[in-house]
């Protein structure tokens, strides 16, 4: 248990004494937007840093069926820079389009024409993902194997136990319970497993460098899937007053026959998981986007030098931890408004008919 | 715009990664937590309703000794009571006793006194009455010799003697 704590430490403590990036391009001027989106993004590599004029990169496996069946190879085989056509050419006529419809992805040249290959390539975002699973795998079993060894007669766990703990029951007593109601506890870990994901995700996407740094719940793909998981559990306990409810609601007949109320209970069904969907999204890629943002105004206005340089900068650092305490908190927030709302969606679909 | 597009691989890993996630905290991360934590609740408040009533116990083993011991008080009280109106009684019993037993010996010495007086009333006029006659004799033997009157004289006096014997006699 100690040595992993040990060597967890001196790998962070190593990875924090990487020089700080300079976003800065070969012709000196900064691209600020290509910067912001391309953090934002997902990429088959994933871009640590640049010392000089040597870039920092991790190297992530690609795996891809084209037309000439699987692929695997590390992205590393893509060339480093574009043709005049917008293409890094890879192995087996595949390339990443920087231009055009499929910016940013792998497609397979069959002729001139872009083809799109099944991709489930592990990008930067996928790498990040599987980290943050195996933490939140860690944060979760490690406290729980504490509760197989003990007793309910033992001392209270204190420690990290006793925080997995307080928030385990601050989610269920809180969260869980009000929102879903009677027959909770077989939610919980559904609800739960969302919750921790999110933070989880969330607080690795705050911290700058490798293993954290990814952009995950800022990625449409995971929120979507997200939503999906509530929206299908929603639907699967609905019960018959719920469905009464949405397709023959207790409104004047005129609004039945004309289903006007059963239409826009209808698209009430998908728009529920959809808000929860975007807000995810939304909030946590504004977030990394703003970060970003604010520690580009240093290499901005580096150009210009002198007073107004060091001025920005010091204003610029301040917004930055101002910014990164906010986003700890938006981070802690989102997860429980996911929560929250998932637990309030499945606990309306649950109702029981009044009378 | 490609920013809202979900990419195919990316959900492919998230619904495998989520998945697995979930089936893992499902079987051993969530419930053995949260199991323990219902657990202790039940044990705290198990705890807590014991030290309730124990306590209620104890304050009724207290009232109970207390009761006892004012029950014994009272026992001792009217056995004190009873013991002195034992004593007093005994008193009482041996007082008329004594007083009785002196009443007895009183008229007992009464009476032998009253013997004894006429005991001594007996001697006395026996010997009286031996004095008289002796004195009688000496008289009688000093006159008798002398003459006839003297004669007639005891006569009377011995006749006026068995009077008073007579009339003592009566008394």
């Amino acid at each position: 248990m100690n040595k992993i704590k040990y060597i967890t430490c001196i790998v962070l403590l190593l990875l924090m004494a990487l020089p700080v990036s300079v976003f800065a391009s070969d012709s000196g001027k900064l691209n600020t937007s290509q910067i912001v989106v391309g953090h934002i993004k997902d990429s088959y590599e994933w871009h640590v840093t640049d010392i000089g004029k040597h870039h920092v990169i991790i190297n992530l496996p690609v795996i891809v069926k084209s037309s000439t069946g699987w692929h695997v190879f590390s992205s590393s085989l893509f060339s480093e820079e574009a043709d005049a056509k917008g293409y890094r050419h890879g192995p087996y006529n595949l390339a990443i389009a920087t231009m055009g419809d499929h910016t940013g992805k792998i497609i397979e040249l069959q002729g001139g024409k872009e083809v799109v290959p099944f991709d489930i390539s592990i990008t930067k975002t996928v790498a990040v993902l599987f980290i943050d699973a195996i933490i939140l795998l860690l944060c979760i079993l490690i406290p729980a194997r504490w509760y197989r060894h003990h007793k309910a007669s033992d001392p209270a766990p204190g420690g990290f136990t006793g925080f997995v703990e307080m928030l385990v029951s601050y989610v269920e007593e809180n969260i869980v319970k009000p929102g879903v109601g009677e027959g909770y506890e077989k939610y919980s870990p559904y609800l739960m497993t969302c919750f921790f994901f999110i933070l989880t995700c969330n607080l690795m996407g705050v911290v700058p460098f490798p293993p954290g740094g990814g952009n995950v719940t800022g990625n449409i793909a995971v929120t979507f899937f997200l939503a999906l998981c509530t929206f299908v559990i929603t639907q699967f306990s609905g019960t018959k007053h719920y469905w009464k409810d949405i397709f023959w609601p207790d409104v004047p007949k005129a609004l039945k026959v004309f289903p006007l109320i059963p239409l826009i209970e209808f698209v009430g069904i998908f728009t529920k998981p959809f808000a929860l969907m975007i807000r995810l999204f939304a909030n946590m890629m504004a977030g990394h986007a703003i970060a970003l943002s604010l520690t580009c105004i240093i290499f901005v206005v580096a150009a210009i030098g002198g007073a107004t340089f060091y001025g920005m900068t010091a204003l610029s650092v301040l917004m930055s931890i101002f910014m990164m305490c906010l986003e700890l908190l938006v981070c802690f927030i989102q997860a429980m408004v996911f929560t929250m709302l998932s637990s309030i969606f499945i606990g309306l679909a649950r109702v029981k008919s009044e009378d | 715009m490609d920013l809202l597009m979900p990419s195919t691989g990316l959900l492919f890993w998230m619904t495998i990664v989520f998945l697995v996630v979930l089936a893992v905290l499902w079987k051993w991360g969530f419930p053995a937590i949260t199991k323990m934590v219902k657990e202790r609740k039940d044990y705290i408040d198990d705890s807590l309703r014991k030290a309730h009533e124990a306590n209620e116990k104890l304050a009724h083993i207290q009232q109970e000794g207390e009761s006892i011991l004012q029950e014994a008080r009272e026992k001792q009280a009217s056995i004190l009571k009873e013991a002195t109106a034992t004593r007093e009684a005994i008193v009482a019993k041996a007082q008329t006793q004594a007083k009785d037993e002196g009443a007895r010996l009183l008229s007992d010495a009464k009476a032998e006194i009253e013997n004894e007086k006429r005991q001594a009333i007996g001697e006395i006029r026996s010997q009286v009455a031996e004095l008289s006659v002796k004195i009688a004799e000496k008289i009688l033997r000093e006159k008798l010799s002398a003459d006839d009157k003297q004669m007639d004289l005891i006569d009377k006096l011995l006749d006026e003697v068995s009077k008073d014997e007579v009339k003592s006699d009566i008394h």
